[in-house]
């Protein structure tokens, strides 16, 4: 970044010492680029500077805010490990088996990565409805309905993050050493111990992000939820319905219930800052 | 001794085949000899398990491992060590959990697994290691856990893909030793592949040449290094090689050039000397030596103490000559001189 704009007489030296010659910035570039950049954070500075501070205590321990919040992270958190424990497996299987259709396996797995959530929402209507394929089924055996109820909203947000754990996994499985399996293999260990043994630890980080990154695709999820798990306080209000809802009546309680969801990205991003922003 | 391993390795990849006949007896190393590419580390993966053959066959200890179509062992039941030409010690685990690896397969015991390790670790000496991360060792010492760690399953037949590679000179040398000796305790088979002449002279019992996925040559060390049977072996064993046809002491070469070598044969002959058998003459030499001829240099180096100097004329030949008679004979590139060597320097044996 310190390179964008070189200065005369120490940009000469640093360009001299710095091996490969860097070239002037064109200005047809840069002006855009500013810009691009002010487009993505002046919204949130709008966010931090319109922010009641002097009311922040009161309007965190309010109940509907902490409600919402809890009911967010609770149900976030159970979609990632919905996410991890179908997840990993399908990474594995679209990393270390060839199978034909593969391609197709693969493109399915991103549709909901470019799919609207709210058609997603729909869908999961069609199909885990009370009437749906599935729904009805599962409530003629077994009594239980999924629209409109917490799980309802696990159903929706693991629907949306799924693919980025995949992905990002899959990834990572691509990238390790599959070496070391054979290896492990020529030690006397089967491809389940293999995998828990050896392959799982190598890409452990992979996995992290992954989780980290569903998590956090999760926390945001709205389109899939509102459609397929309606909008009930404490049942299936999460932060960012919450933040819909409140914003017709109360513009402070928006913007604080906005903060928090900022607070959390940032963390999220924090936590990812080694994978992430230090690209090449 | 009793023969432990016996297989025929063919592999096909791509255009590249390889069929290579090999037997090893309980106790003894064969080191599989090559340029790179020559199809060792493809032999190795067949008999390991992780590269299936297309024909032929892998038995062990009586046990067939691999025939095509009919058998097929999967690597983790094969009871075959292997030590990796980069280590591939796990990361994440430590040098002792890296050796406990293979026993805890085994069944055993997570505490019996430690206390075997440990034994291991200690017999490579590195016991003041064992909770080191492999990060955090050295070339030598990672090279050493890798062998603890194969050795560490007792394998019937233990391999090794280049395994001092990866090391800087001195560590090789040290290594290289203590190799020896583990190869020389172990009761199974062991497979050396390897492209240095000296890791195969000194690790194995029997070396293997193998180039473009065929065996050129085979025997112990003596015989291989004093009758190479191809440039690549005569240049690993620093040789000057030749091929004809012999009549009694004489051997025609194919461009028509004849050496009198010391051994009397016939047929079909290797005809071998070493660099320093070549003299070197500013004017035709006098007197006894029978080969003679006359050259033009094409290139001086440095080899050890002294230079070598190759030469192309009717005969390409290494010479290896002082740096004091080098002066002498105001040795350039481009020049011509006269090549003599002794008859009882060359040796003739059947091709």
């Amino acid at each position: 970044m310190s390179e964008a704009v070189p200065q005369a007489a120490p940009a000469e030296a640093r360009r001299a010492s710095r091996g490969p010659r860097r070239q002037r910035v064109p200005v047809a570039l840069l002006v855009p680029a500013l810009l691009g950049l002010a487009f993505l954070t002046l919204p949130l500075a709008g966010l931090l500077i319109r922010a009641p501070w002097s009311t922040m205590p009161q309007r965190l321990a309010e109940p509907e805010v902490l409600e919402a919040l809890r009911l967010s992270v609770f149900t976030a958190t159970a979609a990632t490990v919905l996410c991890l424990v179908f997840g990993v497996p399908l990474a594995w299987l679209l990393a270390r088996v060839d199978f034909r259709g593969k391609g197709l396996v693969r493109a399915l797995v991103t549709v909901p990565l470019v799919l609207p959530p709210v058609v997603g929402g729909v869908a999961l209507l069609l199909v885990f409805g009370r009437n749906g394929l599935v729904g009805g089924w599962l409530d003629e055996a077994f009594g239980v309905s999924l629209p409109f109820t917490t799980a309802g909203v696990v159903a929706a947000m693991a629907f949306v993050a799924m693919p980025f754990l995949v992905v990002s996994v899959e990834g990572a499985l691509r990238g390790a050493d599959a070496r070391y399996e054979e290896a492990a293999a020529t030690l006397g260990a089967g491809r389940w111990t293999v995998f828990t043994r050896v392959t799982l630890p190598l890409v452990a980080p992979g996995i992290a992000a992954g989780a980290v990154l569903s998590w956090a695709r999760a926390l945001g999820e709205f389109g899939a939820t509102i459609t397929f798990a309606g909008n009930f306080p404490g049942r299936t209000q999460t932060m960012p319905l919450a933040v819909y809802l409140a914003l017709e009546t109360d513009l402070e309680a928006a913007i604080v219930l906005s903060l928090i969801l900022l607070a959390v990205s940032v963390t999220v991003l924090a936590c990812l800052r080694d994978r992430w922003t230090a690209a090449p | 001794m009793t023969r432990l391993l016996d297989a025929r390795l063919v592999a096909e990849r791509g255009a590249f085949g390889l069929d290579l006949p090999l037997r090893v007896g309980a106790g003894e190393t064969v080191a599989l000899l090559g340029p790179n590419g020559a199809g060792k580390t493809t032999a190795l993966r067949s008999l390991a398990g992780l590269h299936a053959l297309s024909e032929g066959h892998v038995t062990l200890a009586g046990r067939d491992l691999d025939r095509p179509g009919r058998v097929w062992v999967a690597p983790e039941r094969r009871g075959i060590g292997v030590v990796f030409q980069d280590y591939l010690l796990f990361p994440h685990l430590t040098a002792l959990d890296n050796v406990a690896f293979g026993p805890r397969r085994r069944g055993l015991g997570r505490a019996r697994a430690r206390q075997l390790a440990a034994d291991w670790l200690a017999r490579v000496g590195l016991a003041e290691l064992a909770s080191r991360r492999p990060r955090e060792l050295s070339g030598g010492q990672a090279q050493r856990v890798a062998l603890a760690r194969a050795l560490a399953v007792e394998p019937t037949l233990l391999l090794l893909d280049e395994p001092l590679a990866a090391l800087d000179a001195r560590t090789r040398l040290d290594t290289r030793a203590e190799l020896h000796r583990h190869l020389e305790r172990h009761e199974g088979a062991a497979v050396l592949v390897t492209h240095d002449p000296v890791d195969a002279l000194v690790l194995a019992d029997r070396l293997v040449v193998v180039e473009d996925g065929a065996v050129v040559q085979e025997g112990d060390a003596e015989t291989v290094t004093a009758r190479p049977r191809t440039d690549y072996v005569a240049r690993l064993v620093g040789l000057n090689l030749y091929r004809g046809r012999a009549e009694g002491h004489s051997v025609r070469l194919d461009d028509g050039t004849v050496l009198t070598a010391a051994d009397a044969i016939d047929g079909e002959a290797f005809a071998a000397f070493p660099p320093s058998a070549v003299a070197l003459h500013a004017d035709r030499p006098e007197g006894s030596p029978r080969n003679v001829w006359e050259a033009r240099v094409a290139g001086v180096h440095r080899h050890g103490d002294n230079l070598r100097v190759q030469l192309d004329g009717p005969l390409r030949a290494a010479s290896d000559v002082t740096p004091g008679a080098a002066a002498q004979l105001g040795l350039v590139s481009g020049m011509r001189v006269w090549a003599a060597v002794k008859a009882a320097e060359i040796r003739a044996y059947p091709a």
